[in-house]
C-alpha cells in the first residue's frame, strides 16, 4: 500500500502551527508562582502532537527540540521542577525555533541543525540542575525515542516507495539523530521491534494519524524493559493520554481530557480556504444571474408579472442570506492576530526595560481570514512604536506623575460595514516640534501653523523618524509608510491622534471583507469603471473658470488648490468620451501620496462589487486592481488609484505638499 | 471492458487524434480538441487599457474573467468583422481560460499521426513554430495549429513571462 503521504502534509503544518501558537500563547499566561496544571498539561500535549506527527512524518528537525520540552514539561506538571522565567523564556525560544523549522520544512528549505543543537543543548541545561536521577532520565530519553524510531522506521524501511521522502531521509537522518550517541543501537533495536510488527500495521501507520495505537504498541515494551524505574514510566506512559489500555497512572486528568478535546472536534470542520472561495465566486455568480433574471422579468406583463416579481423578491432574500452565510465562513476572530502581541510586548518590554501592560479588547470581533494575515505586519509594527517611542521610561513616568507600568490598549471594534483597530498607549504622544524639524530637514514644504492632524500624517512619509537613535527596534525610518500602504493595499486608512503627555492612538479603519469593495461607478464612452470609495474626496463638474493650464498640463483650480487632472479617456484609449472638460465629471481622488482629479463622462451610482481577479486568466493591468462583474452579466474595471497616481505629474511643488 | 477491447483503445489513441477544425478568412485551420473548453457566440467584451488591437478585452465567463483574442487581427486573415454568427471558442491553457474569435467552426475530426505532414516554412499566416503539420481531410488542406504553445507564447504577450514558464 503507497499512499503518498505528501497529501498529509499541509494538516500536519496547519495543526502544528495551532499548536504552537497554543503553546506560546499559555506559556504567556503561565503564572510563576502558581502555574495552572490544565496549561501546564495543554502545552505538553501540544508538543506531543507535534512531536508525534513530526515521527511520522519524518521530519526529525522538530522530533528531537518537542522531546526534550516535552521532558521538561512533564516534570514541571509532576511538580518535580519549579518553572521560573527562565525555563519559560527558554521555552518560548525553543517556541521561535519550532517555528523557523516548520516553516523551512514547508518551504522545503534547508534546515539550520545548529540552531536546533544549541537550542536542545539550552534546554536539556534547564533539566540538570534539578535533576536528581540524571542517569534514569537519560534512560527515559532513550526510550521515548525507541518509540520514536518506530514510528520513523516504516518510512525509512519503505523508502522506495515513497520516492518523495527520499532526499529528506539522506540528507537528514544521520543529523537528525547526531544530538543522540545512542543512535545505531537505537535503531537496531527498533528495527528488531518493526520485524516483529505484523505487515499490517505498518500499513496502517500509513493512514492519518494512526500514531497513537503505534505507540502504544512499543510503550508497553518500554515498560516492560524498565518496570524498576518509576519516573521514565510515567513519561513513556504519558505519549498515549488517549489509549483505554495505559497502565494505572493514566489518571482522571487524562480522561478528563480525551472529553474536553472530542467536544472541541465535532464543533468545526477543517476546510480548504480554495473551497470556501470557489463558494464565494458561485454566491457572486448567483447574484448576477438574479438580477439577469429581474430585468427579464420587466418584460412579462399581466397576472404571471406579480407572480413572478413574488418569486425573485424570494430568490433574492434567500440569495442574500446565502451570501451573508458564506462570507462569514471566510471569518475569523480578531484574536487570531492579536494573540501573538502579548508575546513582542513582553519581549520588547524586557529589551527596553519598560513596564508595559498590553490590554487587549474585543478579540472576539470577526474579520476577513485574509485581512488577518495582512494586517499582523502593520500592527506588529504599530504596537512595537507605541512600547518604544510611545510609552516612556519608569522615571519619566513618575516624573510626570504618572504610574511606572505603561499601558497599550488593542482594541477591535466593528461599526457598520468597518472594522476598527485601535492602538491606544498612555504614553508621551507625538512630539510636534520634533516632527516639524524632522520634516524640514527632510525637504518637506511645510507651514509652521500646519495642523495637528496634518503634523502626525507625517510621519507616515518615508524616511521618516524621529527616535533621537536608531535601535534594532525601531527608528530606521522605514515603517510607518509601509504600514501605511500594506493597510492601504487591503483597501484601509490609518488616523492618529495624540496628545503630548497623554498618549497616541493609532487607528486602522478596514473593510469588512477582501472581496468586496465600495465603489462608485463611472463611465467613460461606452465602458464602466469602478472607483474605490475609500479613495473619493468628492466628485463634481467643473467650470471653465476652475481649468487652467500649466506647461500643457491641464490643471484644476479647486478651493485653492491645484490638482492635476487625469483624463481616464486617455489613460485607458477609449474613443467616444466627452471630451469637453465643463461637460463632464471630475472625481478628486487622494492616496498615501498624491491628490488628484480623474475626468469621466458621467457617474453612474454607488455600489458593492466583488474583486475578481484579472491575473488568474490574463495577467496584470497597469492602473486596474481588478475586475468585477455587473449586474447585467459584463465586465467593468476596478481602478488602481494608488498605481494612477505614480503617473500623475506633479503640476508644482507646491500641490503635492498641500495636504490638509 | 475485456482485455482485448482496451488494447484496441489505447491502439486508437496511439495513432488518432481529434482536432476541432476552424476557419479564418480563407484557410482551414484545427487545433487539439482536449484543449476546448466550450464554444460560444461572440459577445461585447470589456476593454483592456493599453491592450494590443488583437486583445479585444475580458469577458464574464460564469464568474471568471476571461481574455478574448481575435485571431484573425493578430494573423492579418479574413476581415474582422463581429455578427451574430462570430465564434469565439473557449480554450483551456493550463490552468488558464482564454477565448479566441475565429469566422467558422466547421468540424471534429481524427487524424492518424502518419497523416501530418511537417509544416511549410512559409506560405501560412501562422509562425511554423506553432504549428503541429498539415493534413488533408476530403481533399481539403488543414493546417493544425499548435494552440497551447501560440497561446502562451510571448508572442501573443498574454501572460506574464513569469506565468508562462509553467506552461511550457
Amino acid at each position: 500500500m503507497s499512499i503518498d503521504m505528501s497529501q498529509f502534509f499541509g494538516v500536519f503544518f496547519e495543526e502544528s502551527q495551532e499548536h504552537l501558537d497554543e503553546m506560546e500563547h499559555l506559556l504567556m499566561e503561565l503564572s510563576l508562582d502558581d502555574p495552572d496544571k490544565e496549561d501546564l498539561n495543554s502545552i505538553f500535549r501540544a508538543a506531543h502532537s507535534i512531536k508525534g506527527g513530526s515521527g511520522v512524518f519524518g521530519f526529525d528537525a522538530l522530533t528531537g527540540l518537542t522531546h526534550v520540552m516535552e521532558n521538561i514539561l512533564d516534570l514541571a506538571r509532576q511538580d518535580e521542577l519549579v518553572i521560573t522565567k527562565v525555563i519559560v523564556d527558554q521555552l518560548l525560544i525553543t517556541v521561535d525555533t519550532l517555528k523557523s523549522i516548520l516553516d523551512c520544512y514547508q518551504n522545503e528549505q534547508d534546515i539550520n541543525w545548529e540552531v536546533i543543537e544549541t537550542g536542545t543543548v539550552a534546554l536539556e541545561q534547564l533539566l540538570k540542575p534539578t535533576d536528581e536521577h540524571p542517569s534514569e532520565t537519560s534512560k527515559s530519553d532513550n526510550e521515548e525515542i525507541d518509540g520514536f524510531g518506530m514510528f520513523d522506521n516504516p518510512v525509512t524501511n519503505e523508502d522506495e516507495e515513497f520516492g518523495f521522502f527520499e532526499p529528506l531521509e539522506q540528507q537528514t537522518e544521520e543529523k537528525a539523530y547526531g544530538i543522540y550517541a545512542e543512535e545505531d543501537k537505537r535503531k537496531q533495536e527498533a528495527d528488531a521491534t518493526q520485524a516483529s510488527t505484523p505487515e499490517q500495521s505498518v500499513d496502517d501507520s500509513f493512514g492519518f494519524f494512526d500514531d497513537e495505537p503505534r505507540a502504544d504498541k512499543v510503550i508497553p515494551a518500554s515498560i516492560a524493559q524498565d518496570k524498576s524505574s518509576a519516573a521514565p514510566q510515567k513519561v513513556s506512559a504519558q505519549p498515549t493520554p488517549k489509549r483505554a489500555s495505559i497502565p494505572a497512572q493514566a489518571n482522571k486528568k487524562a480522561a478528563a481530557t480525551k472529553t474536553k478535546s472530542d467536544t472541541k472536534e465535532s464543533g468545526s470542520i477543517r476546510v480548504d480556504t480554495m473551497k470556501i472561495d470557489s463558494l464565494v465566486n458561485l454566491v457572486g455568480e448567483l447574484v448576477i444571474t438574479q438580477s439577469m433574471i429581474k430585468i427579464v422579468g420587466k418584460e412579462v406583463h399581466g397576472e404571471t408579472e406579480e407572480k413572478l416579481e413574488g418569486a425573485i423578491g424570494e430568490l433574492s432574500r434567500n440569495i442574500r442570506e446565502i451570501q451573508e452565510a458564506v462570507m462569514s465562513m471566510r471569518m475569523l476572530p480578531m484574536s487570531f492576530a492579536f494573540n501573538r502581541f502579548p508575546r513582542v510586548v513582553r519581549d520588547l518590554a524586557d529589551k527596553l526595560g519598560k513596564e508595559v501592560n498590553l490590554v487587549i479588547e474585543g478579540g472576539a470581533t470577526e474579520i476577513d481570514k485574509g485581512m488577518i494575515e495582512k494586517l499582523v505586519d502593520p500592527l506588529t509594527h504599530l504596537i512595537r512604536n507605541s512600547v518604544d517611542h510611545g510609552i516612556e521610561m519608569p522615571e519619566q513616568r513618575q516624573a510626570a506623575g504618572k504610574i511606572p507600568a505603561g499601558t497599550v490598549i488593542l482594541n477591535a471594534e466593528q461599526r457598520g460595514g468597518s472594522i476598527i483597530i485601535s492602538i491606544t498607549d498612555d504614553g508621551a504622544g507625538l512630539n510636534r516640534e520634533k516632527i516639524l524639524e524632522k520634516a524640514i530637514s527632510n525637504g518637506l514644504d511645510v507651514a509652521p501653523d500646519i495642523k495637528d492632524s496634518a503634523i502626525w500624517n507625517l510621519i507616515f512619509e518615508p524616511g521618516f523618524s524621529t527616535a533621537e537613535a536608531v535601535t534594532d527596534v525601531s527608528g530606521r525610518g522605514v515603517g510607518m509608510d509601509v504600514v501605511r500602504r500594506n493597510i492601504e493595499s487591503i483597501g484601509g486608512a490609518v488616523e492618529i491622534e495624540s496628545h503630548q503627555g497623554v498618549g497616541s492612538v493609532f487607528k486602522i479603519r478596514l473593510p469588512l471583507t477582501l472581496a468586496i469593495v465600495d465603489g462608485m461607478c463611472v463611465s467613460v464612452g461606452k465602458q464602466t469603471y469602478v472607483v474605490p470609495l475609500t479613495n473619493i474626496i468628492e466628485s463634481m463638474q467643473p467650470t471653465t473658470e476652475q481649468l487652467k493650464t500649466l506647461a500643457n498640463d491641464q490643471v484644476l483650480w479647486v478651493r485653492g488648490e491645484y490638482w492635476p487632472l487625469v483624463k481616464l479617456h486617455q489613460l485607458m484609449g477609449i474613443e467616444n468620451a466627452k471630451t469637453d472638460i465643463s461637460d463632464a465629471i471630475v472625481v478628486l481622488v487622494e492616496t498615501s501620496r498624491k491628490r488628484f482629479g480623474i475626468l469621466v463622462d458621467d457617474l453612474e451610482g454607488q455600489q458593492q462589487v466583488v474583486i475578481k481577479s484579472l491575473e488568474q486568466h490574463y495577467k496584470r493591468v497597469h492602473g486596474v486592481a481588478g475586475a468585477t462583474i455587473m449586474g447585467d452579466g459584463s465586465v467593468a474595471m476596478i481602478l488602481d488609484i494608488e498605481s494612477i497616481a505614480t503617473e500623475v505629474k506633479a503640476p508644482s511643488k507646491q500641490e503635492v505638499q498641500n495636504v490638509s | 471492458m475485456s482485455a482485448s477491447a482496451q488494447v484496441a483503445e489505447n491502439n486508437v489513441n496511439e495513432e488518432q487524434q481529434e482536432f476541432l477544425t476552424f476557419v479564418l478568412g480563407e484557410e482551414n485551420y484545427a487545433l487539439d480538441i482536449m484543449t476546448v473548453k466550450e464554444i460560444r457566440g461572440y459577445e461585447n467584451v470589456t476593454k483592456i487599457a493599453n491592450a494590443p488591437d488583437y486583445i479585444k478585452g475580458v469577458l464574464n465567463l460564469r464568474g471568471d474573467i476571461v481574455p478574448i483574442i481575435d485571431l484573425r487581427i493578430k494573423f492579418q486573415v479574413g476581415q474582422a468583422t463581429y455578427d451574430e454568427f462570430t465564434i469565439v471558442i473557449m480554450l483551456m491553457i493550463g490552468e488558464r481560460v482564454v477565448g479566441i474569435v475565429v469566422d467558422e467552426v466547421s468540424d471534429v475530426i481524427k487524424v492518424n499521426d502518419t497523416d501530418i505532414k511537417p509544416p511549410p516554412e512559409f506560405g501560412v499566416a501562422f509562425d511554423s513554430a506553432y504549428l503541429h503539420g498539415l493534413t488533408t481531410v476530403n481533399e481539403q488542406m488543414i493546417i493544425l495549429v499548435n494552440i497551447q504553445k501560440l497561446i502562451s507564447s510571448d508572442e501573443l504577450g498574454l501572460f506574464d513571462p513569469s506565468t508562462t514558464a509553467e506552461h511550457e
